[in-house]
């Protein structure tokens, strides 16, 4: 059922590689990474949201520490383009102080609202800037596949998520793809069936089952 | 089309991962809100991209909080709402749910942009701008309702129209709602006018449902107008008026 990568040379293991040369991605991360209990320290960050919400800048100062790194790392990984992620970051940021009320913890987790506002913004960006020229769109979508590799390399390289590491490694390589696509390339789930050339049910399997296996391995909860 | 169980949960998952297009996510946000199970999963999976975020972690430069925190100053945090998702707002999710009196405020964005559908079209062309445009007509809407001395009056035009003017010295505007409009017909318009003792100045066009801001200063004016126009409208008034409001002293 799997049709062979595009360009039709074998797709390489993953492997994880040394760390040297890989500095700029090797971060540290604030918050909520490699645990197993979502939000680690996020009663701190929803304590922060509510005086956010009544107009306390010194707060949004504060949750703009612990969100920004999150929030211009996953906005650059699917704009790529430095300025724009800077400037669709800076949006993100402010829409954060502008819906700061609306924010309501039994929904989810700080983190998780602000990575999904984050995130929406940055394929927004990019779908906008892609729409006027599809053909092109679907090429960058097979030249994305390409760089999947690389993509997931990254994604293994990084010292600080040796948990999404460790549980990108538990997934089945297609269903990696369809995971990485999706959320490092913003690509649609079409755009994914596309450059995979693989029928749309297959991918929106692989997609699920990839999450609920990340889900489990991560030991997310509501 | 309706999603049947199955069809739903494997879209949960595209959805946490931004995997759908704007039509199928607004489709889907809205199956969230009928269904428990999905938005619990839909939850979770969110929360699980989340960590995919986290994980590409990098501090952006160093000069955008300073930009950041300049740019708050002007502007304005949005009320809490009651709301029935979980997922991220749009402008155009905010102005569908908004309570009164910002119903008002929600006529505007149906009345500019011909309805949310449309809207999240357009975006894919001009977002900023579009929504920097609708924000600042919001938010001078919301600044006259909210302002504390903000005057409202009601009423019914000759054609039925039910219209509310709200106005406020302090914001020096005001702003003119209607409902049930019938349509103006072609080649026509509703145009307002601000009646300052025999003398109607234009302040606007409206030719449907919603809201607008009037134009000119409602100060110095005593009443409000309303007639049929043609298209474009008229430096005075060319047919009887079909509403005459006077404003709230």
């Amino acid at each position: 059922m799997d049709a062979p990568p595009p360009d039709g040379r074998p797709r390489p293991s993953l492997r994880l590689l040394t760390t040297a040369g890989a500095g700029q991605v090797n971060q540290p991360v604030p918050i909520n990474t490699g645990r197993p209990s979502d939000d680690h320290g996020g009663s701190g960050l929803t304590d922060l949201m509510q005086k956010v919400a009544h107009g306390d800048k010194e707060a949004f100062s504060d949750l703009y520490d612990a969100l920004a790194p999150m929030v211009f790392g996953i906005v650059v990984k699917v704009v790529r383009d430095r300025a724009q992620s800077e400037e669709v970051s800076q949006e993100v940021m402010i829409d954060l102080w502008r819906q700061a009320a609306r924010y309501r913890p039994e929904a989810g987790s700080v983190t998780t609202w602000a990575a999904t506002i984050a995130h929406r913004r940055a394929v927004d960006r990019v779908r906008s800037a892609q729409a006027s020229a599809h053909r092109e769109h679907a090429q960058a979508a097979r030249e994305h596949t390409i760089a999947f590799d690389e993509v997931a390399e990254q994604v293994e390289t990084r010292l600080d998520s040796e948990q999404v590491r460790r549980c990108m490694r538990g997934l089945t390589e297609v269903q990696r793809q369809a995971v990485t696509l999706a959320y490092y390339q913003g690509l649609t789930y079409r755009e994914v069936a596309e450059a995979l050339r693989t029928p749309l049910p297959t991918i929106k399997t692989r997609m699920r089952d990839g999450l609920i296996r990340l889900r489990d391995c991560m030991g997310v909860t509501t | 089309m309706k999603h049947h169980a199955t069809d739903a949960h494997t879209l949960a998952a595209a959805y946490a991962l931004g995997a759908l297009d704007p039509g199928e996510r607004a489709h889907f946000g809205a199956h969230l809100q009928a269904c428990e199970a999905c938005r619990e999963e839909a939850a979770e999976f969110e929360a699980t991209a989340a960590r995919l975020a986290a994980a590409v972690s990098q501090p952006p430069a160093a000069s955008a909080k300073a930009q950041v925190m300049a740019t708050i100053d002007g502007v304005r945090q949005l009320p809490p709402r009651v709301p029935t998702s979980a997922s991220a707002l749009s402008l155009g999710d905010i102005l569908r749910r908004r309570a009164a009196p910002f119903a008002l405020a929600a006529g505007l964005a149906a009345a500019s942009l011909g309805g949310v559908a449309v809207w999240r079209a357009q975006i894919e062309q001009n977002l900023k701008a579009q929504a920097r445009q609708v924000q600042q007509q919001l938010d001078t809407i919301s600044a006259v309702l909210a302002a504390p001395d903000a005057r409202t009056a009601h009423g019914r035009a000759a054609n039925g129209a039910l219209t509310t003017v709200v106005s406020s010295d302090r914001q020096n505007k005001a702003v003119f709602s209607a409902a049930n409009l019938p349509a103006p017909g072609a080649g026509k318009t509703y145009q307002l006018w601000l009646a300052q003792g025999a003398t109607m100045r234009p302040a606007g066009l409206i030719d449907h449902d919603g809201t607008v801001i009037l134009t000119g200063n409602p100060d110095a004016a005593g009443a409000v107008g309303l007639t049929l126009e043609p298209a474009g409208g008229s430096a005075e008034p060319t047919t009887d008026p079909l509403l005459l409001m006077a404003l709230p002293a």
